[in-house]
């Protein structure tokens, strides 16, 4: 068990002895027969869930099962921006329960997320977008939402290199700017949380793919066929991202999701010269700064749904068409590196949360374009969820039913964008 | 970006079309006699496979006119693309 602290003075310590001394952040655990709990996934979503099923919940004979390797999947894909701003009290309340838990996650998890609250800007380019975004900041103050209205020059004096000259095809009318957005580094987010999750005893076992869900005669969830041979736990989470659909299938369970690709990029590294996350959803451009120098730039989905992880070049040149117009000065940068990723899509683009017709199987699904940000919030309530049996407060919304009794979270139509 | 075999106008590329989601979805015959559950399985409920998958285009920036294909959504490999109204092809 992996008890070595991170601090300043350890990394003097350790220097002393050439670094020599420094050992893995977690085991390479081999699956046991049976545990208590399992979650299926091992992205941000997943190892949190595991890490709070052990911190708060006292489960702590549990497993993660990966199908890769930890953080590959979307949590390894994502634009990296962490924002509250959604327009309904339900979608408030989970997201921003997550961004209070993102103040102090370095901290709790003694793991440098490199969580930066440097802001986040959505630029309003029509009327229909002013009235919508200020729509965003009454609502999201009546939550307790930090969320204001720049006016263009004030948008340009938060982000300088925005062109809000009005000879552009969608010239910048305004922008809603959310001061406690930012970033975090992703990758550190999967490592921060399936290292503190490992010290607590939990197994973080790799290259383990669920084949199959066995069931006892009443229904409930008994055992898991894997890649790595039958693991038994009466309690499963299922946190797969763009995979929920053909696992959940495995227990005959059918969810309103459909899995579309998600490209991002990244330029080449340059010093830092971008200081905000800028974020258009009506002409498709997501672009920050990462703390390497690459601007980091998201694109829309793909038209239709795939599982390649990957999307087509047209895709992202018309992020780029966005980003050159809003930013001139990048007009000459080159892109490095571009990917794809899988989201599963639910119909009012709200996650599910929720307990399933299975007794023991529950999941957490449906982020599409915007998990990461909820990651330590999602992990907090599913962990509940699965260790009460029964929603947190904050996730009882996000239940699968709503789509047959019309309790619809429509964050979808209030954005009044393709996600 | 994807070539796509309109079956009126032949190959032509993924951005002169547009999707339109799962095929063969019906709407239901007497809706008056639908519950709830099914309901929501016609409106919200698609199979989202991993595999081949019929799924319907429309040709928006061509000939105008829908039509579907069977495509691997492991790949994104076209298998077959069909007028609307012929049964799913059966895969090679």
């Amino acid at each position: 068990m992996s008890k070595q602290h991170f601090s300043a003075l350890a990394l003097i310590l350790r220097g002393l002895s050439r670094h020599r001394s420094w050992q893995p952040q977690w085991r390479k655990a081999e699956p046991k027969p049976a545990y208590d709990a399992v979650i299926i996934g091992g992205g941000g979503h997943g190892l949190g869930a595991a890490y709070y099923l052990a911190a708060e919940h006292g489960l702590t004979n549990i497993a993660v099962l990966e199908k890769g390797w930890i953080g590959g999947g979307n949590t390894g894909r994502n634009t990296t921006i962490i924002r509250s701003n959604y327009l309904f009290n339900e979608s408030a309340a989970l997201y921003d329960h997550s961004v209070k838990l993102w103040e102090s996650l370095s901290q709790v998890l003694n793991y440098n997320v490199m969580f930066s609250q440097r802001g986040v800007m959505m630029l309003a380019h029509t009327v229909h977008d002013i009235q919508v975004f200020k729509r965003h900041v009454h609502a999201n103050r009546c939550n307790g939402v930090d969320n204001e209205w720049l006016e263009p020059q004030q948008a340009k004096e938060f982000c300088p290199l925005l062109n809000i000259s009005d000879d552009i095809r969608y010239p910048v009318l305004g922008a809603a700017l959310q001061r406690r957005g930012g970033t975090a580094r992703h990758d550190a987010v999967a490592w921060g949380y399936a290292r503190a999750a490992d010290s607590l005893g939990v197994d973080i076992i790799e290259n383990c793919e669920v084949t199959g869900i066995r069931r006892t005669a009443n229904g409930a969830v008994e055992a898991l066929e894997t890649s790595r041979g039958l693991i038994r736990t009466p309690k499963v989470g299922v946190s797969a991202a763009g995979n929920t659909s053909v696992v959940m299938r495995l227990a005959g369970v059918h969810l309103p999701l459909e899995s579309y690709p998600l490209q991002a990029l990244v330029s080449e590294p340059v010093k830092p010269i971008f200081p905000c996350v800028v974020m258009s959803n009506t002409i498709h451009a997501y672009i920050s700064q990462s703390d390497k120098g690459e601007l980091v730039i998201g694109a829309g989905t793909d038209a239709y749904t795939s599982y390649t992880q990957r999307g087509a070049l047209h895709i992202n040149m018309h992020t780029l068409d966005a980003i050159c117009e809003l930013f001139p000065n990048f007009r000459r940068m080159r892109m490095m590196r571009n990917w794809g990723g899988i989201v599963d899509v639910t119909p009012d683009r709200s996650p599910i949360i929720a307990k399933t017709p299975v007794p023991g199987l529950y999941v957490n699904c449906g982020w599409g374009t915007g998990g990461f940000k909820a990651t330590p919030g999602s992990a907090h309530v599913f962990a509940w969820t699965i260790a009460h049996d029964e929603p947190h407060p904050i996730n009882t919304p996000f239940t699968i039913e709503r789509f047959r009794d019309g309790f619809l979270i429509d964050e979808a139509a209030a954005a009044a964008v393709a996600h | 970006m994807l070539l796509i075999v309109c079956p009126y106008c032949g190959k032509r590329p993924e951005i002169e079309f547009s999707y339109g989601g799962q095929a063969h979805l019906a709407r239901p015959a007497r809706p008056s006699e639908l519950d709830d559950d099914h309901w929501a399985a016609y409106l919200y409920m698609r199979s989202n496979t991993k595999g081949l998958y019929a799924e319907r285009w429309r040709h928006s920036h061509g000939c105008g006119r829908f039509f579907n294909a069977l495509r691997d959504t492991t790949t994104d490999h076209f298998v077959a693309t069909y007028v609307v109204g012929a049964p799913r092809p059966v895969a090679p």
